[in-house]
């Protein structure tokens, strides 16, 4: 929201200066993103009168003298064509800095800084000033616009700075307004709290008007109330098309509004005024001077005054004529009912349209304007009627017409202009902020505010302001007064009424915090990857169609593709990972993430889905197989539990590197090595290794820890060097081992070969058995007796025989 | 009987001159063997003691003893004389460049969010805070509209909010999960709140997922001076003891009234330098009072319990904190990053 100060001078005395005020507005609720010094690239520049003017020649140039008041007389050259004896212009003296121009002497190409210098061996002391070098349009100051120099009235006196005779004084506010303010989108808005803020009485615009007979009925009808709650339609006649006045056109070239004609200019500047969107018909071009706001039919056609064509639905709401939509309700007119300069009869709209019918409309036809931002935030229908008034009056002030007395206010059902009231306790206020604000000073901020109030029985009785629609209780005035009040009048105090709680992470919480330690000690980093991916990233890991990882949740509105449905599991994440690891040139390394995957029960949504935590590891480079496996080996002993590892098949993983990892017969997750091919097809240069849990599971198989009382006899240990077939995996072995006594305790591989020495098909691998006695010590029989079983079994169940 | 006194003070010397000349533990424990150990010079001396004459027999057992004694500390002295030598020889062989370089077994590192998740539960958890961990899939209803967001609210509209089916949606906020406490239970209530959010932005400083940390504190008589109180103590905790916070008003629609928390330049003490863009100030979080309508949508009476409510980016701390330009890098899991946040 763009408010210039000299603008917001007509309402409020503002005798602070533009810092002061934007540090006011602030610690009352408007931030001002930035304050526009609208002069700031120019300095030194006075006005000049050319009192000798003398062809160079052989060239465009003229030598002139210029008369600088108290700063003396300079010469000057000159290239513009219009300079002449006796015209007053701006000029820019040695060391002023003004805008420095391309070729074309109006494209603003930077700053300069004035230098005495030669022209044509001519000696010139500065520069007389174009618009375009001062930064100043044809709707800033009359004639600026000139391709040439900028001619100044000649009341100005000679040395004068131009600065103000220009408006290149004034500040513009550019402040961000919340969303509970839509009253505040206007100067008039901001002027109110510009008032308040500085304890000043507000002068509020003139909304007077005269009035004519009117020959003409105009009817209007609102069939769809529900997005229509007010409509008011004037009929103003005898409209002169003709061009704003200088000070509209400035104030809407300082808001950044191009000035059209009279007409439309009035119904932007009461836009940018009081907040409220009008429109203007041409009143001949409306069939049966009769408009009709409804909804749009499915399929019916406008075309808006941007020559752009829509095609509109039921959801649309639209203002008719007798017959066709004559403008897209409160985005944009229609192109058949414009303004044009032969226009002579008008008809003058303000309206309060629903705010969510206008933004859905703008939305989904993506046609935006000054009006659909407005209405989207809100309106009121109190500045909707003074809008219109307000409107009338400048036409009338203006002489651009003559105003009718031919006026349809349609106030349907859905119009409320009641008065508001609320009782309020200071107590309840002062409990909530928490320090005691004198009732005096209370009172006095509100009626700052425009608030009416009287205290009764300790109650302060409030009438609202008219435009507010955001005060529903009594935080709300609590609101209102502390912002007025000044946060730093809130101390520091710590719950003193409130009741002593215990914090802190909970068991299962910490329990999470425990893996992530255990992770990073083993070298991991931590990474957070989005929660949503690409179906391409499915289709890199091979898996097919139908499998439960394609049973995604897709997001409806996704910024890309590659962002498009939700986790199903890590892998892909991870995978992605490690590849542009790879790809930026760090060639190996291990991460993990932590983080949920979302799983349907049905689609589309029914119910809420399972966001299931899962947990997943990788590592490129060099890591092999066994280094991830002895990490998830260090997490089951973190929980305390074991994990087995079945051989299996994954679409992504190699079919002989990859393993179920199952806990109490349960499955909780895999571990694997890339496929080969997969690794190929994203050109990836190093092996990965991927293992994922799904932590929901794992989690319910941890183990509390209880004391084993440690053993009364010595352990023993013995090795034994056995020779397998190949396919008979250590698992099995030291399954078979285990199954065969139950005094050992522990089994251990160290060594495992095949080649030479070994018969073809068979794998020779050495165990350390540990014995742990019970109740009596081990003799060396007893042990011999232990190996005797254990070698029988393996050798009648797994034809695993002694080395 | 053949009278001959042996010379005990030539055994002593011969002694001395013996040990002196021993070299090694092992001579050393040759000559003791010679003089101590079994059939040696002095056990002999006292199995002689039979052979002297009764009168002469206490004097002289006194003298052996005495020589005894004596030759004990003289072969400890050598031994520790000896052991000594030896063991600065063995240091000498033995000593290592002490300036190699140490086998360092690598750590990982943890996510910056976690780091900040933790440095910020750790300061709450000490007032009281409980963490919930609420669902990232949230109905309208939970997101929206129990949060005093009204059905024509912009929050509300695609632009800014991922949507999953016809009532589903990706929160957009960690309050919608104060929601749900709050419906499963009545004051006192003490949360924080930190997860996963998601809002259609994606440039420099904005991911279509990032994270927040939510705090919500619901008791009898809790005054916006208590939100001060806490926030200061969150500020000198997390950016320094000298760190000030400012309270300026805002507008969220489930707090009322609501605030923006500014902290004072923990970088330049409040003098204005880049990081705060020359203010002296630096926006962490909104916060404000639970508006009336939230509590009373939650079945919680609004008459009997007030509350605040805090929110804040946990991305834009770590940001802040560590210095991170770009909030890319935290979603990428280059270790390169990673690597910079060992703790």
């Amino acid at each position: 929201m763009k408010a210039p100060l000299s603008w917001l001078k007509d309402y409020v005395d503002i005798d602070v200066s533009a810092q002061e005020l934007e540090e006011k507005l602030f610690s009352c609720g408007f931030e001002v993103e930035e304050l526009i010094d609208v002069g700031r690239d120019i300095s030194g520049v006075c006005v000049g009168e050319v009192t000798e003017c003398e062809p160079i020649e052989g060239t465009h140039l003229h030598v002139c003298k210029v008369d600088c008041g108290d700063r003396g007389v300079f010469q000057i050259c000159c290239g513009a064509d219009n300079v002449e004896k006796g015209i007053k212009a701006p000029v820019a003296l040695e060391g002023a800095t003004v805008y420095a121009t391309a070729k074309d002497h109006v494209t603003i190409e930077g700053v300069m800084t004035i230098k005495k210098g030669k022209l044509r061996g001519m000696l010139s002391e500065g520069m007389l000033c174009s618009g375009a070098e001062l930064g100043v349009s044809g709707d800033m100051f009359e004639g600026a616009d000139y391709n040439g120099l900028l001619v100044l009235p000649p009341s100005c006196s000679n040395g004068e700075d131009v600065k103000p005779l220009l408006g290149l004084d004034d500040y513009i506010f550019d402040i961000s307004v919340t969303a509970n303010r839509p009253d505040c989108q206007s100067i008039l808005g901001i002027a109110r709290e510009v008032a308040a803020v500085l304890g000043k009485p507000l002068k509020e615009p003139d909304y007077s008007f005269r009035t004519v007979k009117s020959d003409r009925k105009i009817k209007v009808t609102v069939t769809a109330p529900e997005l229509c709650p007010r409509y008011i339609a004037h009929y103003v006649k005898d409209i002169k098309i003709a061009p704003s006045p200088m000070w509209m056109r400035r104030r809407l070239a300082l808001c950044g509004l191009r000035s059209i004609n009279n007409v439309v200019d009035i119904t932007n500047f009461v836009l940018l005024e009081m907040g409220q969107p009008m429109h203007a018909f041409d009143l001949d071009t409306i069939e049966g001077s009769e408009i009709v706001v409804r909804r749009a039919e499915d399929g019916e056609k406008i075309t808006t005054l941007d020559e752009k064509t829509f095609t509109l639905t039921h959801d649309n709401l639209v203002i008719c004529d007798g017959s066709r939509p004559a403008a897209l309700a409160g985005i944009m007119g229609g192109l058949n009912t414009e303004i044009k300069d032969t226009t002579k009869e008008v008809l003058f709209e303000a309206a309060k349209f629903a705010r969510d019918s206008v933004r859905k409309t703008s939305r989904s036809l993506g046609q935006h304007s000054d009006s659909s931002a407005i209405f989207e935030k809100g309106t009121n229908e109190y500045t909707t009627e003074r809008a219109a008034k307000r409107a009338l009056h400048l036409i009338d002030a203006l002489g651009c017409g003559t105003v009718t007395d031919a006026c349809c206010d349609v106030k349907t059902p859905y119009s409320d202009t009641t008065e508001k009231h609320m009782t309020v306790s200071p107590e309840k206020i002062d409990a909530l902020l928490g320090i005691e604000v004198p009732v005096s000073t209370m009172k006095d901020i509100l009626r700052r505010l425009n608030f009416g109030v009287e205290s009764r029985d300790g109650m302060l009785e409030l009438t609202l302001p008219r435009y507010r629609d955001d005060l529903f209780a009594y935080p709300d005035i609590a609101e209102e007064i502390i912002r007025m009040y000044g946060y730093d009048h809130i101390g520091s105090t710590f719950m003193p009424t409130g009741t002593i709680t215990n914090g802190g992470y909970s068991e299962s919480q910490r329990a999470v915090n425990r893996l992530k330690a255990l992770l990073v000690e083993e070298g991991l980093y931590e990474v957070s990857c989005y929660s949503f991916y690409s179906e391409r990233d499915l289709d890199m890991l091979h898996i097919p169609e139908g499998a439960p990882e394609r049973q995604y949740i897709r997001v409806l509105n996704p910024i890309s593709e590659e962002l498009s449905v939700m986790r199903t599991f890590l892998a892909p994440s991870m995978v992605n990972v490690m590849l542009r690891n790879l790809k930026r040139g760090n060639f190996e390394g291990a991460a993990f993430e932590l983080a949920k995957v979302y799983i349907a029960e049905k689609l589309p949504l029914e119910n809420f889905p399972d966001e299931r935590l899962h947990l997943v590891m990788g590592t490129w480079g060099s890591d092999d197989f066994f280094a991830l496996k002895g990490i998830c080996e260090n997490i089951a002993d973190g929980l305390n539990t074991k994990f087995e590892y079945v051989p299996a098949v994954r679409p992504f993983l190699h079919p002989g590197k990859t393993a179920e990892i199952v806990c109490d017969g349960e499955k909780v997750g895999y571990i694997g090595c890339l496929d080969p091919a997969v690794l190929e097809e994203i050109a990836a240069e190093r092996p990965m290794v991927l293992a994922e849990f799904d932590y929901e599971l794992l989690k319910k198989h941890a183990k509390p820890f209880r004391y084993t009382p440690m053993p009364k006899f010595a352990e023993v240990q013995r090795d034994l060097a056995l020779i397998a077939d190949a396919d008979v995996t250590c698992g099995a072995i030291e399954k078979e081992i285990k199954g065969a006594c139950r005094y050992v305790s522990d089994v251990k591989l160290f060594d495992i070969y095949s080649g030479n020495q070994i018969e073809s098909g068979k794998k020779s691998m050495a165990f350390t058995l540990t014995f742990t006695p019970k109740d009596e010590a081990f003799t060396g029989e007893k042990i011999d007796g232990f190996i005797k079983k254990i070698l029988s079994n393996l050798k009648f169940r797994l034809g695993v025989k002694l080395r | 009987m053949e009278e001959k006194t042996p010379d005990l003070a030539g055994i002593e010397k011969e002694i001395e001159l013996a040990t002196e000349a021993a070299d090694t533990s092992e001579s050393l424990r040759a000559v003791r063997m010679g003089y101590l150990g079994k059939g040696g010079k002095i056990p002999s001396l006292m199995k002689s003691l039979k052979d002297v004459a009764p009168d002469m027999r206490p004097a002289f057992g006194k003298a052996v003893n005495g020589l005894r004694e004596r030759a004990e500390e003289l072969f400890a002295a050598a031994e520790a004389k000896l052991r000594s030598k030896e063991m600065q020889a063995r240091y000498e062989r033995e000593r290592i460049d002490v300036t190699l370089p140490g086998r360092q077994r690598k750590k990982g590192a943890y996510h910056p969010d976690t780091l900040i998740i933790d440095e910020l539960v750790s300061v709450f958890a000490g007032m009281g805070f409980e963490i919930y961990e609420g669902r990232e899939i949230e109905t309208d209803y939970y997101n929206f509209t129990a949060l005093n967001t009204p059905k024509d609210h912009p929050a509300r509209d695609m632009q800014d909010t991922f949507y999953l089916g016809a009532d589903f949606l990706l929160r957009t906020q960690t309050s919608a999960g104060q929601v749900h406490v709050m419906e499963s239970k009545q004051p006192p209530i003490k949360i924080l709140s930190p997860g996963k959010v998601y809002r259609p932005d994606d440039d420099a400083t904005h991911s279509p997922m990032f994270s927040q940390m939510e705090g919500l504190v619901v008791d009898r008589g809790i005054t916006l001076c208590d939100l001060k109180g806490m926030l200061d103590e969150f500020a000198k905790k997390v950016f320094g003891g000298n760190v000030k916070t400012r309270l300026r008003p805002s507008y969220f629609p489930f707090t009322e009234p609501s605030v923006e928390v500014d902290v004072s330049c923990f970088e330049c003490g409040g003098k204005g330098c880049k990081l705060c863009k020359g203010t002296g100030w630096i926006e962490v979080l909104g916060a404000g009072m639970v508006n009336r309508a939230v509590l009373k949508n939650c079945g919680i009476d609004p008459d009997e319990y007030t509350g605040f409510a805090f929110g804040m980016g946990i991305e834009r701390i770590a940001m802040l904190k560590y210095g991170i330009n770009n909030m890319k890098l935290l979603f990428e899991g280059d270790v390169c990053f990673s690597k910079q946040f060992r703790a």
